[in-house]
């Protein structure tokens, strides 16, 4: 197994193989990249939420010193309007071609010129007039233009007879609950710079999977798919909204060809908000059926998101309801409302985040109102197979998250009722969640070659975006190949590298690890006798079982203290604890980091986060960190994350990814806490100040005053 | 934008910056911002751009060795002053105390608003070393300095967004690296 002996490097905590390019300002972002004969193109963005352009009027700008030119739909080479991604045909890529503005936010002309600032300073000229038409952003789930969503991720569930099992069961609640649209905002904007040469496009592009991103290029430009060469280094950050092509990328490739030069187009911060997906808000209404004892006898889930007409997407908010707990009948349904926005984009957790938020904030009324104890009620319903699919489980150490979790706690101590922990004008509460993510891996493929000096490259589509992608496939090679890390050269974030997984769906590492581990092995058996340089190349495609006989997911349980200031509604969380079930952890540092960054993520949207749109223009109000709070150092108590000892069998390593789950969980987990101090139930994200106190204050008549 | 007194308008002037002890001359648009002459007229890349509107930190400097925003501090308004970037935080090739605490103690993910969260996180540790209070801190008489808890760096560092939300690990890399940051100055 280990010809160096070499101790194991996967298991081991080890510091980002790029850090101290980190800490020196060294490691080169997209926008760090120096770039001969570089223009700048600024964005203009539509300021209506529908209607057509009536003129743009450039003719100021034209005559800026510095300005090359304006770019719009009348000057503007055509793309493919078929062109897209993941869902299908996005109609929201091809820019700048025809006077349509299909929301609020969107590019509709680049000014370009030989500085940012001659490029901003032209841009604001720029008099724009429209036909305004009349705009539908009002999402509900009971809008009448909404539709099931597409089934991509397979059927919905229907098990059982849901309202026999409704009608026999003792308690019944049946609550609806309101996640708001929320932003990504990656530090870093979004991106890219842009150059042609000799009939190739080459551009150096922010995003979360250069290989993926360069396919769809190739057919928006309609190129040859081998024509487009796009590099992702260093990313900082993405949580998703670097998983589309930008409109970053789009514009500089059509400008670099427009105007014959190196071209960079960056997002301002309030360009990203309004001009890049959003998580959608969603509308989840749940019903559950339990027996006087606890146990659940019916569970449905009906989720609602808003979505563009331009492109399909799916929020899979009832993924929990089919899999968290055993019931004789299970419902999901997912509706989606095509509103007048711009598609919206995966973001961290996608669907797990806000449906687990309604889910088990549900459970947890059950708990309250049956008088059970939350963490025993989640406990007594545990299934013994997929309570839909009907197959056993790959790994399942769900139990064991949450009593190891329970024990650290101390939950054991908690006083059941609500309202009763006062400490000044501090109520105090706690509250527990649950979660399953879905897990697996997407087609990869990965070179190695044993040089002649005994080191080995390894050359994959992979993209660091902070995730530890690089650090930790190092690992996976060092082992595979039986080395020590030290002999591993790893070459990541290119497209040239050959088709990979971006970083995205919690499956980019073990996605690229598996490719890594399959072309170790070929490699070795290879190198037996030969002559260095060796290569092997393995692409895992045929090597997927995509109807595998086991359910694969990753599981947590989150426990929350909170302190809710009844005079100022403040909800400050106090800890935080999350209990993982993530596979083996290939480096447990750099592993911890990922699930505590995805807890604050959770945390700010269960307290801070809500994309507000005026409902006269349909325009985001809330367009910069003034008007859109992420959780700041402030906000953030100290958190522990761990790990349960757990193997995915599907996998040859035992991996699973864990980029998302983290977030899932921790908004309910908080919101079970809330209610446990104060005892009122918030329903709806986030709960931030203004809630609070007016549902404390209904509390806080004196008739209602709880045990101090 | 200036008349030259031949009527026309002048947009760009020419000035003098130090960055990291290196003497600078440059020709600059008047609109430039710190950040953008340290970043394309200098080639000093590691300096970042979150919002270009003084709301994330990542731009964060030291100007004269206070932390300032060089987002929202035009070139032409440093000309003269002493300015430190995370370029300029390690000396000779060693890392400095807190740049070694964060790549250990793992106090980034991304890394992007890293540069910022180190030269803030050096400007306020002089500025407690210098006694100044907090909002947290319980007494803010002149003659204390206040003890450089946790709470107080996160309080004092709230002005660095991190949105992979490395803030406890950054927080612990801080204070961690706070007695040997004295010492090293
Ligand atoms: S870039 Fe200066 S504060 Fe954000
Ligand atoms: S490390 Fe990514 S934003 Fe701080």
């Amino acid at each position: 197994m280990n010809p160096d002996g070499i101790t194991a490097a996967v298991g081991e905590s080890r510091p980002r193989i790029e850090g101290r390019l980190k800490v020196t300002g060294a490691a080169r972002y997209t926008a760090d990249v120096p770039v001969a004969g570089l223009a700048h193109g600024w964005v203009v963005t539509a300021t209506v939420s529908r209607g057509r352009i009536r003129d743009i009027d450039a003719g100021e700008a034209l005559a800026q010193p510095g300005v090359l030119g304006v770019l719009d739909h009348r000057n503007a080479r055509r793309l493919n309007p078929d062109a897209g991604q993941y869902f299908g045909p996005d109609r929201s890529l091809p820019l700048l071609q025809d006077e349509v503005v299909a929301y609020a936010g969107r590019p509709i002309a680049l000014v370009v010129a030989e500085t940012p600032e001659q490029a901003r300073a032209a841009a604001a000229t720029v008099r724009v007039t429209y036909d305004a038409e009349p705009h539908d952003i009002e999402f509900s789930l009971a809008h009448p233009a909404a539709r099931p969503a597409s089934t991509l991720f397979g059927p919905e569930a229907d098990t059982g007879d849901l309202e026999a099992e409704l009608a026999a069961s003792a308690l019944v609640v049946d609550e609806v609950y309101h996640t708001p649209e929320e932003n990504h905002s990656a530090m870093e904007p979004h991106v890219a710079t842009a150059w042609w040469q000799d009939g190739h496009l080459h551009a150096l592009d922010s995003d979360q999977g250069p290989f993926g991103i360069s396919q769809v290029m190739a057919s928006l430009f309609l190129i040859d798919p081998e024509r487009a060469h796009i590099r992702a280094e260093h990313v900082g950050g993405g949580f998703g909204g670097k998983t589309v092509c930008g409109p970053q990328l789009i514009l500089a490739a059509m400008a670099a060809e427009h105007f014959g030069r190196p071209v960079r187009v960056a997002l301002t911060r309030r360009q990203v908000f309004l001009a890049t997906g959003s998580r959608p808000p969603t509308e989840q209404r749940v019903r559950i059926g339990a027996d006087a004892d606890g146990r659940f006898r019916a569970v449905h889930h009906h989720a609602a998101f808003a979505l563009s007409p331009l492109a399909e997407y799916i929020e899979w908010c009832t993924e929990q309801a089919r899999t968290l707990y055993a019931a004789p009948a299970i419902r999901t349904e997912l509706t989606a409302v095509p509103l007048d926005l711009l598609p919206p984009c995966s973001m961290r957790g996608p669907g797990a985040t806000p449906g687990s938020f309604a889910f088990e904030s549900a459970v947890d009324e059950v708990a309250e109102r049956l008088g059970i104890d939350p963490l025993r009620l989640r406990l007594l319903n545990q299934p013994e197979v997929g309570p839909v699919s009907g197959r056993p489980f790959s790994s399942r150490r769900l139990v064991a998250c949450l009593q190891e979790g329970a024990r650290r706690f101390g939950w054991a101590q908690r006083d059941p009722r609500p309202r009763v922990r006062r400490e000044g004008d501090l109520l105090v509460g706690t509250g527990v969640a649950a979660v399953a993510f879905i897990a697996g891996v997407f087609p990869s493929s990965a070179t190695i070659t044993a040089e002649t000096d005994g080191t080995f490259s390894v050359r994959i589509g992979a993209t660091d975006i902070g995730t530890g992608a690089r650090t930790a496939l190092i690992a996976v090679a060092a082992d595979a190949l039986g080395v020590g890390v030290e002999r591993i050269r790893m070459h990541i974030g290119d497209s040239d590298l050959g088709m990979a997984a971006g970083a995205g769906g919690s499956r980019g590492t073990t996605s690229c690890a598996f490719a890594i581990v399959e072309t170790a092995k070929a490699l070795r058996e290879k190198l037996a006798g030969a002559t260095t340089p060796v290569t092997a190349s393995v692409d895992t495609t045929p090597l997927i079982n995509w109807r595998p006989d086991e359910d694969r997911y990753t599981y947590s349980a989150v426990f929350a203290e909170v302190t809710v200031d009844v005079a100022t509604g403040e909800v400050r969380v106090r800890r935080l604890l999350g209990m993982f079930a993530v596979g083996r952890v290939i480096n447990p540092l750099l592993a911890r980091s990922q699930l505590i960054g995805g807890m604050i993520g959770g945390l700010s949207m269960a307290l801070h986060e809500e994309g507000v749109r005026d409902p006269v223009t349909g325009r985001l109000v809330t367009a910069d960190f003034a008007g859109y709070h992420i959780s700041a150092h402030a906000d953030v108590p100290g958190i522990e994350a761990d790990f349960v000892a757990d193997y995915e069998p599907q996998d040859p390593s035992g991996f699973n990814g864990l980029g998302e789950i983290g977030n899932a969980g921790v908004a309910a987990a908080i919101a079970n806490a809330v209610w446990h101090a104060t005892g009122t139930r918030h329903r709806t994200l986030p709960i931030s100040l203004g809630r609070v106190v007016e549902s404390v204050a209904a509390q806080d008549r004196p008739q209602a005053v709880g045990v101090a | 934008m200036t008349d030259n007194g031949r009527g026309e308008i002048e947009t760009r002037s020419e000035i003098s910056l130090r960055v990291n002890d290196v003497d600078y001359r440059v020709a600059v648009d008047n609109r430039r911002t710190l950040l953008d002459a340290v970043r394309d007229d200098l080639g000093l890349t590691g300096t970042k751009k979150g919002c270009d509107h003084g709301q994330c930190g990542a731009c964060t400097v030291l100007l004269g060795g206070r932390r300032v925003l060089s987002c929202l501090t035009l070139a032409v308004a440093a000309e003269g002053a002493a300015v430190t970037t995370v370029e300029g935080l390690a000396g000779d090739g060693e890392l400095r105390p807190i740049q070694e605490a964060f790549v250990r103690l793992d106090g980034f993910q991304c890394g992007f608003c890293t540069p910022g969260q180190l030269c803030s996180a050096v400007g306020m540790l002089a500025e407690h070393a210098a006694g100044w209070p907090s909002a947290v801190t319980r007494d803010g008489s002149p003659e204390r300095t206040p003890e450089l808890t946790e709470e107080e760096i996160r309080e004092r560092m709230s002005g660095n967004l991190c949105r992979c939300s490395a803030y406890p690990s950054i927080v612990r890399a801080i204070l961690e690296a706070s007695a040997r940051e004295a010492v090293a100055g």
